[in-house]
C-alpha cells in the first residue's frame, strides 16, 4: 500500500532522513520503532507532506502511484491521514464539528461510538471546542477519534501514547486495533515498545535509516538490547560506518 | 389608526435583519420585550414584567431608557434592534441602562446596515448594573458590502458588588467599515466584567477597538477579549486594558489577531496596571498570520487550504 524508496531529507545541513526505504503492506499495521531524534517524526510528516518538507531524493508512492508533489489536501483525498503527536488546537471548532469533518462519519451515532473507543463519554465532549481548554491527554485522544471518523485508507499515528496517562493507554491501543479492524492500515510510529506490540511488523529506525523489520517481540528485544543502550546521537554517516 | 408608514418600515428592518440571518421571529413574536429604531424613529416598543423602557425620539437619533426591577428575573432575552436602511444617514444612540440590585437579563441588540453608503452610527451608553444584577449584553451587526459606514459604539459601565457585565460585539457580516468600539467597565467587590469584541476586518475596513476594565472592588474579575481576522487592506488596533486596584482582583486580556495576506496591518497595545500588590492582572497577545499546523490539521482531513482557513476563521469569530 505504501512504499517509500531510498526517502533523502536533510534540514540546516544536516541529515535527517537518509536512504530511508520502509513497505507498509495492506490490512497491516505496521510499528516504526525508535529513540527520539531519529526521525520518526520527520518520516511522518513526509509521507503525509505537512511542514513544507521536501525530500532531496526518494519517493513515496501510494497504492502504485507516486505521491511526493501532491498536497496535504490530495494525500488526504486519496486515503492517508495523520494523528499528530502535538495536534492543534483550534478556538471554535467543536469535537463534533471536527470529527464530521472529512464527511466520512455517518451520522452522530457514529461520532460518538468513535469517542468511546477512545475513552471519552460523548455527552461530555462532543460540544466543547478543540481548543486549550482540553488536556494534551483529551486532544491526544480526540484526535485519534478523528482518524477514525476520517476511516483513512492509511493512518499515520505519531506517537499515540505521548501525553496518555497509564489509565487511558489501554483505550489507546484498542484505538489503534479497532481502527485496522475497520479497514484502516496503520502506519504507527512510536518510541514504545508496549505499544509497537499491537503492530504486525516493526521497523527500528536510527539515524534516519531503517535498521531491520521484523515481528514485533523480536524487534521489540533487538531495540532493548541495541537501541536502548546506544547513547547515540543522530549521525548517519557514523551509523552507516557501523553497519 | 394604523400608522403605514411605520409599519413598512418595520417591515423592512424585520426583512433585513432576516435576510443578514437573524431570526426573525425575535423581532415580530409575543412576549418578549423588544425596541425597533430606524434612523430616529421609534418602529415598536414593548416591554414584560420586570422591565420599563422609554424613549424619546430626537433630531438625530433615540434616547433610550431601560429600566430592569429589582430582583426581576425576565426569562426571555430583550430583543434590541438598530438600523438604518438607505444609503446614507445618522443615527445617535443615547442609551441609559439601570439594572437594579438583584436582577438578570439577557439583551441581544441587532444593528442592521445593509446599504449603508454614507451611514453614521453612534452608540452612547450609561449603564448601570446594581449589586449582585446580572447582565449579559451581545451586539451583533449586519452591514453590507459597500463598507460605507462608520460605527462608533462607546459605553461606560459600572458593577455593583457581586455584579455581572458580559457583552460581545460582533462584527463579521459584510463589510466593516470604520469602527470605533470604546467601552470602560468598572467592578466593585467581587463584581464581574468580561467584555468581547469579534470582527472580521476585509477590503479597507479601519478597526479601533478599545477595552478598559477597572478592577477597583475587593475579588473583582475581569477578561478582556478581543478575536479579529484581517484581510485584504484591513487595518486594526487593539487596546485592551485592565487596572488591578484592589486586593484579590484578577484581570486578563486576550488578544488574537489573524492577519490572512500581506497587506493587513494588525496592532495590539496590552496595558496591564496593578496598584495594590494583592491583584494580579495578565496578558497574552497573538498576532499574525494563520496557523500552519492548523490549516494543515483540516487539510490532513482532506479540507483544501481555502476551505481549511474558512473552518479556522469561522471558528475564531464565533
Amino acid at each position: 500500500m505504501l512504499e517509500v524508496q531510498n526517502l533523502c531529507l536533510s534540514l540546516n545541513g544536516k541529515p535527517i532522513i537518509n536512504d530511508l526505504s520502509l513497505h507498509v503492506n495492506r490490512g497491516e499495521i505496521h510499528g516504526v520503532l525508535g529513540k527520539n531524534g531519529t526521525g520518526k517524526t520527520t518520516l511522518a510528516y513526509l509521507v503525509m507532506g505537512v511542514n513544507n518538507y521536501k525530500p532531496s531524493a526518494g519517493k513515496v508512492i501510494f497504492e502504485g502511484q507516486e505521491i511526493s508533489g501532491f498536497s496535504v489536501s490530495e494525500r488526504a483525498k486519496k486515503g492517508i491521514s495523520l494523528a499528530w503527536q502535538e495536534p492543534a488546537r483550534i478556538e471554535g471548532l467543536s469535537v463534533r464539528d471536527y470529527l464530521m469533518l472529512s464527511g466520512n462519519a455517518r451520522g452522530i451515532k457514529q461520532v460518538e461510538d468513535y469517542l468511546s473507543v477512545v475513552g471519552l463519554e460523548p455527552a461530555s465532549y462532543l460540544d466543547r471546542d478543540i481548543d486549550n481548554t482540553l488536556s494534551g491527554g483529551e486532544r491526544k485522544r480526540i484526535e485519534l477519534a478523528s482518524i477514525m471518523a476520517m476511516q483513512p485508507k492509511l493512518a499515520i499515528l505519531d506517537e499515540p501514547d505521548s501525553g496518555i496517562d497509564i489509565v487511558s493507554l489501554p483505550f489507546i491501543l484498542n484505538c489503534i486495533v479497532e481502527m485496522n479492524k475497520r479497514g484502516s492500515s496503520v502506519l504507527l510510529i512510536t518510541h514504545s515498545e508496549n505499544v509497537v506490540e499491537t503492530a504486525h511488523r516493526v521497523s527500528v529506525l536510527c539515524a534516519g535509516r531503517i535498521l531491520r523489520t521484523g515481528e514485533p517481540g523480536e524487534m521489540s528485544l533487538w531495540f532493548k538490547e541495541n537501541c536502548q543502550p546506544c547513547a547515540h546521537v543522530n549521525e548517519p554517516e557514523k551509523e552507516g560506518d557501523k553497519r | 389608526m394604523i400608522n403605514y408608514s411605520i409599519e413598512k418600515e418595520y417591515q423592512g428592518m424585520v426583512e433585513a435583519y432576516q435576510k443578514a440571518g437573524g431570526d426573525r421571529d425575535a423581532l415580530l413574536g409575543k412576549g418578549t420585550a423588544r425596541l425597533v429604531i430606524h434612523e430616529n424613529r421609534v418602529l415598536g416598543k414593548d416591554a414584560v414584567e420586570g422591565i420599563k423602557i422609554e424613549t424619546m425620539e430626537t433630531k438625530s437619533g433615540v434616547n433610550v431608557y431601560l429600566l430592569i426591577e429589582e430582583g426581576a428575573k425576565i426569562p426571555h432575552p430583550v430583543h434590541l434592534c438598530f438600523g438604518i436602511l438607505p444609503q446614507e444617514g445618522l443615527q445617535e444612540i443615547i442609551l441609559k441602562v439601570d439594572a437594579r440590585d438583584s436582577s438578570e437579563v439577557n439583551v441581544i441588540a441587532h444593528c442592521i446596515f445593509p446599504n449603508a453608503v454614507k451611514v453614521i452610527h453612534k452608540m452612547e451608553a450609561d449603564i448601570e448594573i446594581g449589586n449582585n444584577a446580572r447582565f449579559d449584553y451581545k451586539e451583533t451587526h449586519y452591514h453590507g458590502e459597500s463598507g460605507g459606514i462608520e460605527v462608533i459604539p462607546k459605553a461606560k459601565v459600572r458593577v455593583g458588588r457581586g455584579g455581572l457585565w458580559q457583552s460581545t460585539f460582533a462584527l463579521s457580516q459584510g463589510l466593516v467599515g470604520k469602527l470605533d468600539y470604546d467601552f470602560e467597565v468598572f467592578c466593585q467587590e467581587k463584581g464581574v466584567a468580561e467584555l468581547v469584541v469579534k470582527a472580521f476586518g476585509k477590503g479597507h475596513d479601519d478597526i479601533r477597538i478599545w477595552e478598559k476594565i477597572h478592577l477597583d472592588g475587593a475579588g473583582a474579575r475581569g477578561l478582556a477579549k478581543s478575536r479579529l481576522v484581517l484581510s485584504d487592506k484591513a487595518r486594526a488596533e487593539v487596546r485592551g486594558e485592565t487596572y488591578g486596584n484592589a486586593p484579590d482582583a484578577r484581570g486578563h486580556v486576550d488578544c488574537i489577531e489573524l492577519v490572512n495576506g500581506t497587506e493587513a496591518v494588525a496592532r495590539a497595545i496590552p496595558i496591564v496596571s496593578v496598584t495594590d500588590g494583592r491583584a494580579k492582572v495578565t496578558h497574552e497577545a497573538a498576532i499574525g498570520s494563520i496557523d500552519k499546523k492548523q490549516v494543515e490539521t483540516l487539510m490532513a482531513r482532506g479540507l483544501d487550504e481555502s476551505e481549511a482557513v474558512d473552518v479556522i476563521v469561522k471558528g475564531i469569530l464565533r
